[in-house]
């Protein structure tokens, strides 16, 4: 698949490939808030069409390493960063990028369902698509990827008759899958997930992992978890992170049965945090 | 609390017992004065609400609401121009209140902490203590004497914008009430910020600045100060912006320091609907803020 790419505003055919084997890099990237670092001199590639989870402790800063994936980071007040991440070989951070263009092609999802609750399902999921073809779409458009997204997010079956209906109506395993369907329907390269199934059911968490699982298949995801489980489940690798700083990152099946770090191998036998 | 010989017998109950019962008393005492109290604050509207049925229903009749006044001497006639005049003032006041009020108060709640944020926030309240008289000078001043002539507009403008403090600091608290978590979700999928404040943010929080509109509106639209040398008032029907207008209060304040018995009447009769109307949009306010709260889902 050799699609080109540009998050940059000057150079519109100036090119990422979409199939080169990394979508994101980080290189020598620190993140702060005020004068608190949460993220210290990490740098590691995330390759294309993989599931990389996170993990880690709370507060290691896998959120907010995942956050400077998409600029989302600098929109929280006296955040800033250093270093440098690539997309698809081009610097998010570069002068030239639009932060907004950057997010039509790195979708993310949130620990809680943050359906808009003054749209209907249908809405919902057409709302990143709205913005990003500039209201141009007709409604039979609309419809079509609409559908194809809430399929996608394992939700169509159980929507389908409702689409009209409030958004904030659904369960929150539901409103969950609907925001995934949101992020999807705009068919991002990179899908971030920030522990999305922290809020949910046992149930309502199986459904969103086997999604995780189909969507690899499409694009790159990265997913931060406290589940271990979960992470050994889904990913095909697997970084470790501790006060801030990446302690290992290894395809998933190595770090759980062979993990080279001392810290790590704490860590997933459950020694501490 | 002082503790006999015979109390050391018994360190624990007595006392205590003792003291419970002058604790179980104060808080009789306290509740029953708080009751009084709050009995006190409501007997003003309940008083005012019976003297103006027993004052101006007897002059309210369909004709108050469809005729023009008639001269003194002549029997009947009503407040048609001034009923209409107030609902058009409202209107103006509207117009301009409602966008300044709503965009500032979403900026203070948008960039909140800001110093451009909080020095406005203290102006905003500085301006909703300002005299209402006040207002109706500074309107005065620049719109009726550089035009030469009273008007609908002014008295509009000089109302209008003494709702803007109002609507500002609803809009404000509304919006400030929307999650963080929905910004967030709208930024990632690519929304741009001012888009994401006018079209999920504002959406979101649009049911309580509808209830913070209302209730600016009725608090508004009593105010007679602001329209003496405004609006000033019209014995005749004028719907024209650029003409000075009827209103409720000032024909009111006109009826009732005349000296004749039956324009007595009719100035109650007009206190009787501006509560009346003043009443109907806090009703209506309370119903959208309901209908928010109850109506989340489907």
């Amino acid at each position: 698949m050799t699609e080109l790419v540009s998050i940059r505003q000057t150079e519109p055919v100036a090119a990422g490939v979409r199939g080169a084997p990394c979508a994101l890099r980080a290189v020598a990237l620190n993140a702060f808030f005020g004068a608190t670092q949460a993220v210290r001199d990490v740098s590691l590639d995330l390759p294309a069409n993989e599931v990389t989870a996170i993990i880690g402790p709370s507060g290691c800063g896998k959120s907010t390493l995942l956050r400077t994936f998409n600029r989302m980071h600098e929109t929280v007040p006296t955040a800033r960063i250093t270093g440098q991440v690539f997309f698809h070989g081009q610097d998010i951070y570069g002068d030239d990028v639009n932060p907004i263009t950057l997010r039509r092609y790195v979708g993310m999802v949130f620990q809680r369902p943050t359906p808009f609750p003054t749209m209907s399902i249908r809405d919902n999921v057409a709302a990143g698509l709205r913005v990003q073809s500039g209201d141009k779409l007709d409604r039979r458009q609309v419809d079509e990827i609409v559908e194809r997204a809430l399929r996608e997010a394992a939700l169509w079956d159980e929507v389908k008759d409702r689409l009209k209906a409030s958004a904030t109506g659904i369960s929150g395993g539901q409103q969950q899958r609907l925001c995934i369907a949101r992020a999807l329907a705009t068919a991002p390269h990179v899908l971030l997930l920030d522990e999305p199934t922290a809020s949910l059911d046992p149930l309502s968490s199986q459904k969103v992992e086997e999604l995780v699982y189909e969507l690899r298949k499409t694009m790159t995801v990265v997913i931060v978890t406290h589940n271990m489980q979960q992470a050994a489940r889904v990913s095909d690798r697997t970084v470790f992170m501790l006060s801030g700083q990446l302690v290992e990152t290894a395809p998933t099946r190595v770090m759980f049965t062979a993990p080279s770090d001392p810290r790590t191998e704490a860590y997933i036998t459950g020694r501490f945090g | 609390m002082s503790a006999t010989a015979a109390d050391r017998g018994h360190p624990e109950s007595r006392p205590r017992a003792s003291g419970l019962a002058r604790r179980r008393g104060v808080s009789v005492v306290m509740v029953t004065l708080t009751c009084i109290a709050a009995a006190i604050a409501v007997v003003p509207l309940l008083v005012i609400l019976a003297y103006l049925l027993r004052q101006g229903a007897g002059a309210l009749s369909l004709d108050f609401f469809t005729s023009m006044p008639k001269p003194v001497g002549e029997e009947g006639g009503g407040m048609a121009n001034a009923i209409v005049g107030t609902l058009m003032l409202l209107g103006i006041a509207s117009a301009v209140g409602l966008p300044v009020g709503i965009g500032a108060g979403l900026y203070l709640a948008e960039r909140r902490g800001t110093r451009l944020a909080n020095l406005v926030r203290f102006l905003a309240d500085v301006l909703n203590g300002l005299p209402s008289i006040v207002m109706g000078i500074f309107a005065w001043q620049f719109l009726v004497r550089p035009f030469g002539h009273f008007s609908a507009l002014a008295g509009g403008a000089a109302i209008g914008a003494m709702m803007i403090p109002l609507v500002t600091r609803t809009t404000e608290e509304m919006v400030r009430t929307v999650p963080q978590s929905l910004r967030e979700a709208a930024l990632a999928l690519g929304y741009p910020r001012w888009r994401t404040s006018l079209q999920i943010v504002l959406r979101t929080a649009l049911g309580g600045i509808v209830t913070g509109v209302l209730v600016a509106v009725a608090r508004v639209a009593g105010e007679t100060a602001p329209l003496l040398f405004t609006a000033f008032g019209n014995s005749f029907w004028s719907t024209n912006l650029q003409q000075p207008i009827a209103a409720l209060p000032l024909q009111i304040f006109t009826y009732a320091i005349s000296p004749y018995d039956d324009w007595h009447a009719q100035a109650w009769a007009g206190a009787l609907v501006l509560i009346a109307l003043v009443l109907v949009i806090s009703l209506i306010a309370r119903f959208v803020t309901r209908a928010r709260h109850g109506g989340g889902h489907d």
